[in-house]
């Protein structure tokens, strides 16, 4: 067999290509792990940029008749803080931590489709940044991350009683939310192809590690919400912009269809940010326990109910519309039975610490408390399923307090676990595990203190999205604790920040496997080569980097699965 | 790795949150208007019930399990001297018993969901009909049987049965009283409708529950419950007159400010100066609220703060002391909530209706005047 190679003379020196220079590198990367980790630092910058939306929001509620924030600018605020907090901080967030440890996890190279992974990013920072640019022209979204029809679509600005098209605040959201629609599809398809086909040889579905097996869950359930909210959108586009009436009554259309669409997407997209970090808390529990998981394939298998059952339960955010009262009882039932494998999943996870060594660092102070918390939100959920109860409490601030034990208390939490304990993998450095003490302790203390009031002032008749209250319906006391609250939890994040900024330069040196972990990503250099492993790993069981590390009492030789 | 910060303080984190909880839950219990546990009728009685019994249920679960949980952690915690965990992989017998209780758990709460649900419907029979036509950011009630128009305050008398029928013809609202019954929302081209009975006379809040726009958090109501029928069909005859043309010089001069040229009129209805009855058609087109009885009202504007005489004492602004003119001046300008919204409308409400060119002091005297003698 001929070879031939390129010699260059040594005389010329050829000037660097753009992707071999430091910041061509970046910008023209095929590698996961780079485009993982830049999805991170993304995902973290707009989770400052919501964060100080929040506090703008609670500033303004901190006493009644606050001045902060003119009712117009209010509305705006709330809308972005939910939408950057969903669509531009967990969502990418999660396929951050999806893109970087998945392939590792399971043994491959690289994710399927490489290029279309950089597409989906950049495609998230284009449209994050598209969406932000609205305030720029003092247009930001003002509808609510749920952008209701006819709100959306109709004003009556143009005076008398003659309704039209609002200003252009509802098209930024509507183009925003497209464009990371398309990023969601392609990096959902690309984790279904990358986990069902990529696999390591022997590392069976029943062997999968459960944040891989969380992120295929998502991913899915991407793949079958998302179509309903770019439907939604694009008639609304239409409706606004091209004289359609789909959601206009006076013309034959239906208000109603915008709620059905919308929430069709909404419940399962609920679980796509919860999922996942179901996934992290499975892998971080059972190394500071120094146990395996418990109950494994039930965990698995509840996630995968989950799934299915959140394509059931979207109209319990409508219990308030009028629908038939045979149809609220349907929903109510499958709200129950959703909130059966969200507890087995709990139990599952209290029995996995259970008789272990319970090793109490920040990773693991986070995934304990994301469980404390869970299950707070777990069970104001439940009670959001009891529709007569809910007639009163939702759209009030009880619903607030809900949503945000779920998706602070579960899922910033559980992400917060995830990035002090995958931190030494992707820089070879811990994060201060003091600091970080120091930061779940803070934190701790800030979300009950911001989030508990709430359920209070739901209780007290307080409604959602108002700018402002009366001083005499006994709102104040709650609302002056939920503000004190959130400066503390931001002040638990300028802890993070520190410690970041100190860990990145000074951090404890961690080597390869600093948790003595049972998965695969640990059973290679941190951060790991380009090609991720010398040799691609043949796995025996659900714990192969234990086995090779335990070869006399490898699970399997004693566990078959 | 170990670190002993905050070694074995753990639980504190959790208890004085759940403390917290239940002091200020006990502390808040009574005197809100808004509050929906101290109820005054039957719907929202059985939709406070079944809050005890899921605040009951969730308590149990909570206490419970964050008790196990932290028990755990404190028992299995690692020492020096901690042995090797054994390498328990699950058990199924005990998977299907922590499936099972759960359940058994959630379908006894799914149970007295459905059949309070369906206990819920509005009784047969006879029953007192408003319509409350939510606009963008005020409500205005029709008594079509009664013939009459108002606005910002809901009349109803005690131990009748009301069906509010709800209209919107801008965007969605949700109609909720409290302390009476929970939200139903205002979906254009949908007909609902809420029923509620009150049992206890009084002044209760009501709101805007879906956001509606700029000033959503300015779309209340008043809801005032008269002790007797015949206390109700008083005020019934008395709004059904047309308004009295006022004999007070200052009064007469705000009326002619009203029907002026640009002047009230092109966007409000009184009966008796450009409407004939509540039910002319023409009062349909105007923007604004009727206020052919507008000095018995309490709150302007959807309850706007600053003019808003506050709920729960059921005075009308009229009595508000600042409100009060002494040889044509104002009281004390300064806290009359009228005063400042006729000088200011889109400074108090930013973005609603009510656009105006700015009145002088003498103008808004005068209509404070005529506007205070429409009982």
């Amino acid at each position: 067999m001929a070879t031939r190679t390129i010699v260059e003379s040594p005389g010329v020196v050829r000037r660097k290509r753009l992707d071999e220079t430091y910041i061509g590198e970046w910008l023209m990367t095929t590698d996961h792990k780079k485009i993982g980790l830049m999805y991170i630092i993304t995902a973290f910058f707009f989770f400052l940029v919501g964060g100080v939306e929040a506090l703008l929001i609670r500033t303004q509620l901190a006493v009644p008749n606050g001045k902060v924030l003119s009712p117009e600018v209010y509305n705006q605020i709330f809308t972005m803080h939910g939408t950057t907090m969903i669509f531009l901080f967990v969502m990418p967030m999660l396929t951050g931590f999806g893109n970087y440890i998945v392939p590792l996890m399971i043994g491959a190279r690289d994710m399927a489709f490489p290029r279309l992974n950089a597409f989906g990013y950049w495609i998230v920072l284009f449209g994050g940044l598209f969406l932000n640019s609205s305030f720029l022209f003092n247009a930001a979204p003002n509808g609510g991350w749920f952008m209701y029809a006819p709100l959306s679509e109709l004003t009556k600005g143009c005076g008398n009683a003659v309704m039209c098209t609002p200003g252009m605040n509802a098209d930024f959201w509507l183009l925003g939310i497209l464009l990371l629609g398309i990023a969601s599809i392609a990096s959902a398809l690309n984790f279904v192809v990358t986990i069902l086909k990529l696999r390591a040889p022997g590392m069976t579905l029943n062997r999968m590690p459960l944040f891989t097996w969380m992120t295929l869950v998502t991913s899915f359930l991407l793949l079958f919400a998302l179509p309903s909210l770019t439907a939604a959108s694009v008639l609304l586009l239409l409706d606004r912009h091209l004289g359609t009436h789909f959601y206009q009554f006076a013309s034959g259309g239906d208000p109603l269809l915008w709620q059905h669409l919308f929430w069709s997407f909404g419940h399962p997209e609920v679980y796509i940010l919860i999922l996942p970090v179901f996934g992290m808390i499975s892998e971080i529990l059972p190394v500071f326990s120094r146990k395996p998981i418990f109950g494994y394939t039930f965990i698995a298998w509840s996630g995968v109910a989950i799934g299915f059952l959140s394509f059931t339960v979207w109209a319990h955010h409508m219990f308030a519309v009028g629908l038939p009262p045979i149809a609220q009882a349907f929903f109510a039932t499958s709200t129950t039975l959703i909130a059966i494998p969200t507890a087995v999943k709990i139990f599952n996870w209290i029995a996995t610490v259970w008789g272990g060594k319970v090793i109490l660092n920040a990773p693991m102070l986070f995934a304990l408390g994301f469980i404390a918390m869970f299950l707070i939100g777990g069970l104001n959920g439940a009670a959001l399923a009891v529709v007569p109860f809910d007639y009163q409490v939702t759209d009030s601030y009880f619903v607030v307090a809900h949503l945000h034990y779920v998706l602070f208390g579960g899922s910033v939490f559980g992400i917060f676990a995830g990035i002090y304990y995958w931190f030494p993998k992707l820089t070879g450095r811990f994060l201060g595990d003091r600091l970080g003490q120091v930061q779940f302790w803070l934190m701790m203390v800030g979300v009950n203190l911001t989030f508990f009031p709430m359920h209070l002032l739901g209780l007290l008749g307080m409604p959602r999205r108002i700018y402002t209250y009366p001083a005499n319906l006994g709102w104040n006391l709650d609302n002056l604790l939920a503000t004190i609250g959130a400066f503390i939890i931001a002040a638990s994040v300028l802890v993070f920040l520190w410690n970041l900024f100190v860990s990145l330069g000074n951090g404890q040196k961690a080597g390869n496997d600093p948790w003595d972990a049972f998965t695969l990503e640990w059973d290679t250099s941190s951060p790991p080569a380009h090609y991720n492993f010398l040799t691609i790993p043949t796995v025996r069981s659900r714990r192969p980097f234990y086995d090779k590390k335990n070869p006399d009492i490898a699970d399997w030789k004693t566990v078959t699965h | 790795m170990r670190t002993s910060l905050f070694r074995g303080k753990r639980r504190w984190g959790l208890l004085i949150p759940a403390v917290l909880f239940s002091s200020l839950l006990f502390a808040s219990c009574s005197g809100d208007p808004a509050n929906i546990i101290d109820t005054a009728g039957p719907v929202a009685n059985k939709e406070a019930g079944l809050f005890w019994f899921i605040l009951g249920v969730a308590t149990f679960i909570f206490v419970v399990v964050e008790a196990v949980l932290i028990y755990t952690i404190i028992r299995y915690r690692a020492r020096p001297n901690s042995p090797e965990p054994r390498q328990l992989h699950g058990n199924n017998t005990i998977e299907i018993i922590w499936t099972v209780v759960p359940s058994i758990f959630l379908f006894a709460v799914l149970a007295g969901t459905i059949y309070t649900m369906f206990g819920l419907q509005q009784p047969p029979g006879n029953h007192l009909e408003v319509k409350a036509v939510g606009h963008q950011w005020w409500w205005e009630f029709d008594y079509p049987a009664q013939h009459l128009v108002t606005a910002d305050t809901l009349y109803v008398p005690k131990g009748t049965v009301v069906q509010v029928d709800l209209v919107s013809n801008n965007v969605i609202h949700s109609f909720w009283i409290p302390a009476l019954a929970g939200k139903t929302d205002v979906i254009p081209g949908h007909d609902n409708t809420r029923w509620f009975t009150a049992d206890t006379a009084g002044t209760y809040v009501g709101e805007c529950a879906e956001y509606c726009g700029t000033q959503h958090a300015h779309m209340q109501f008043n809801v005032v419950v008269y002790d007797s029928a015949d206390q109700f069909n008083t005020w019934v005859s008395s709004q059904q007159k047309a308004a009295v043309t006022p004999s007070d010089p200052l009064a007469q001069q705000g009326l002619q400010i009203f029907k002026g040229a640009g002047g009230c009129q092109a966007c409000h209805g009184i009966v008796g100066v450009n409407l004939n009855t509540s039910d002319d058609p023409k009062g349909q087109s105007l923007v604004g609220p009727n206020l052919t009885h507008f000095g018995s009202r309490s709150l302007i504007a959807g309850g706007v703060e600053a003019v808003s005489n506050g709920p729960g004492n059921g005075h009308s602004w009229a009595n508000d002391p600042a409100c009060q003119l002494v040889n044509g001046k104002l009281a004390n300008k300064d806290n009359c909530g009228l005063y400042k919204w006729l000088q200011d409308p889109q400074g108090v409400k930013p973005g609603n209706d009510m656009i105006i060119g700015s009145l002088s002091d003498d103008k808004i005297y005068a209509l404070i005047a005529y506007l205070q003698s429409l009982q």
